[in-house]
């Protein structure tokens, strides 16, 4: 195990009899690294992550945590890995420092200690004022807050989280991405899963796309952007000015102009030609009202690329018959 | 394949949580009042009883638990019919309850084993059920003392603790067994139901039923009815069936501690009371002889029922 990967996978399979939940998965994430685990509902993400924490046997392949093995050293990487579970559940007739004593006496620190890092990690997700609220007032968002804060008070060093957001209003969703991106800051890698592929775009340094139990794609959004979307670049414009279409499709590497709207167009090109595309509105005296360029989008990855593989299911089905 | 650490860390974590959950719970309020209103019911018939009718008894404080007056049944039948539902009313939402509120894999999530979260349950269950039996035997002690005002004699005091101490066994049982429905049903109602059901079964219809089985198992032999007597084969039947309830069981071990007199709990040949004194009370020591068997039986069946219960878990999924 390399000195800088936390979590290492190779070949990790889950079978329920004859059906694969996990399909010989392998990946890594790196110390201090936001991976996500992105998919649809039943891909096969929650297993994988109860097989890293010893939650459920493995069935092939192996898993390292910190270096250690979940299926053989469960307690070693218990006491270092985080786990927020999809929907967490907490005691509703307790308060929430009554929840996080809990655990923390689970975890084993001493009196002085628990009610130090208790008070720490309420503060942090901001539920510093809700200590000795029951939680059967909490709201979702404050639920999952809670779920981090109890990551934080154990001190993690790798924080797995399912689907943090899901269920959450776009308000919670921010301050819960936020308090993610603290984790990254002190040095914790994370680990998320989410069906929400968009909304955790913005936090993860690398995505593994899962489907059918597989990792489909797995890299950067920015890599995986040019691998499946293609190298080009998309730019949006918004401007008046009669043949300014066919002024900027002569721009050098544009590719195709597209008309999108009345005065709205799109631009095709191998490179970023705001630049040049702004030049030109200003020489037609045109007035310029919008100019962007498209960052690659996951919802637009993974469509794009399992519509690629359908059709080329298909394609290669059709070659099927005819050679039959 | 050895695994790391103890099994049993974080136990006393668990046990204590629950503990207090238990201790504070509304459920525990209902169901000590419960016992301790019907106790007293069955106590005080016990005792305008024994006023009424006893002239000499080497053993008056015992007839408290024993004796009942109509229209009550005595004070050892309603805890052997309440206590089962003491029991099941704390364990039939253990481990489901977890799954239901999201909590299990939160908890299991932490330096711990799934050993710690369901033997903390259960031992918190049954330390609840033990403070609670202690109170009630106390309580009926300090009544019968001041109601009859004849202090009991050390052997009394020694059956009757016994006599607790089983009681606690046979609760251990049915929380046993609530707890084992707790894990395989997700629903806690489903396993609330399936629970009282089997415990309405074994309490009432059972014993019932040993009779018809054991007909059928070891039909009667025609001599035997001729001269209007039981067949010794069908009789044993019917005792060995009986006997798969704990609640017949408990019965008879309380027979055997509470009434000294009790020389058997099986049918006795006429060769076996050559030479008895009929009416003669045994020793403790003896008496405790005989309600062995029965004791063991039901320690027995805790222990399976928790094994059973312990190895489904282990091999549940924790996804709710």
């Amino acid at each position: 195990m390399s000195e800088d990967n936390v979590i290492e996978a190779t070949g990790l399979t889950k079978t329920y009899g004859r059906a694969k939940a996990v399909d010989d998965v392998s990946f890594t994430v790196g110390r201090g690294e936001i991976f996500g685990l992105l998919g649809p509902n039943g891909a096969g993400k929650t297993t994988t992550i109860l097989m890293m924490l010893g939650l459920t046997d493995i069935s092939g392949g192996e898993v390292r945590v910190l270096g250690f093995d979940p299926a053989r050293e469960p307690l070693s990487v218990k006491r270092r890995v985080g786990y927020l579970p999809d929907t967490v559940g907490f005691y509703d007739q307790l308060t929430a420092a009554d929840n996080l004593r809990y655990t923390a006496r689970l975890i084993g620190f001493r009196a002085h200690e628990r009610e130090k890092r208790i008070a720490d990690a309420l503060d942090r997700v901001g539920l510093d004022g809700f200590a000795d609220k029951r939680v059967s007032t909490f709201s979702r968002g404050m639920r999952q807050r809670l779920g981090l804060a109890e990551i934080l008070m154990k001190g993690a060093q790798i924080a797995i989280l399912d689907e943090p957001t899901s269920g959450l209003d776009p308000h919670a969703t921010a301050e819960l991405l936020a308090i993610i991106r603290g984790f990254k800051s002190e040095g914790v890698s994370v680990l998320l899963s989410s069906h929400l592929l968009e909304r955790v775009q913005s936090v993860c340094d690398r995505v593994a796309l899962f489907s059918g139990g597989r990792i489909a794609l797995m890299g950067s959004v920015a890599d995986l952007g040019r691998e499946v979307l293609g190298g080009g670049f998309v730019v949006d414009i918004e401007a008046d000015g009669a043949g300014l279409a066919d002024r900027l499709a002569l721009i050098p590497g544009v590719s195709g102009v597209e008309k999108i709207g009345i005065g709205k167009l799109r631009l095709h090109a191998d490179r970023d030609v705001r630049p040049e595309a702004a030049a030109e509105v200003v020489a037609m005296e045109g007035r310029l009202t919008y100019l962007g360029v498209q960052e690659p989008n996951l919802d637009a990855i993974y469509t794009r690329y399992f519509e690629a593989k359908r059709e080329g299911d298909m394609q290669m089905k059709e070659g099927a018959r005819h050679a039959a | 394949m050895r695994r790391e650490g103890s099994a049993f860390q974080g136990l006393g974590v668990v046990m204590l949580k629950e503990l207090s959950d238990h201790l504070t719970s509304i459920r525990m309020r209902v169901l000590e009042w419960l016992v301790v209103l019907v106790a007293l019911a069955a106590l005080y018939g016990a005792i305008q009883q024994i006023k009424e009718t006893t002239a000499e008894d080497p053993f008056l404080f015992l007839r408290l638990f024993t004796t009942s007056r109509d229209p009550l049944p005595s004070f050892v039948s309603f805890v052997s019919f309440l206590v089962p539902l003491m029991a099941i009313g704390l364990g039939f939402d253990a481990v489901n309850g977890e799954y239901n509120r999201r909590t299990l894999s939160r908890i299991l999530a932490q330096p711990i084993y799934r050993d710690a979260l369901l033997f903390g349950k259960f031992l918190a269950g049954l330390v609840t059920l033990a403070i609670s039996l202690i109170t009630l035997w106390l309580l009926v002690i300090g009544l019968g003392l001041l109601l009859i005002g004849i202090p009991p004699g050390a052997e009394e005091i020694g059956r009757s603790f016994l006599f607790l101490l089983v009681t606690i066994i046979y609760a251990g049982v049915w929380l046993a067994l609530a707890l084992l429905f707790s894990i395989v049903f997700r629903s806690a109602a489903t396993a609330a139901l399936v629970t009282l059901g089997l415990w309405l079964f074994l309490m009432f219809i059972w014993p019932v039923l040993a009779g018809a089985v054991a007909q059928i198992v070891a039909p009667p032999d025609p001599r035997y009815v001729a001269l209007g007597l039981p067949t010794p084969e069908t009789t044993e039947m019917e005792q060995i069936l009986a006997r798969l309830s704990p609640s017949t069981l408990f019965a008879e071990v309380v027979v055997a501690l509470l009434d000294p007199t009790t020389r058997s709990l099986g049918p006795i040949y006429l060769s076996q009371l050559q030479g008895a004194v009929l009416g003669a009370p045994l020793p403790l020591a003896e008496s405790m002889l005989i309600a062995w068997p029965q004791t063991v039986s039901m320690i027995a069946a805790v222990i399976m029922l928790f094994v059973v219960g312990y190895v489904i878990f282990q091999r549940q999924e924790v996804r709710a």
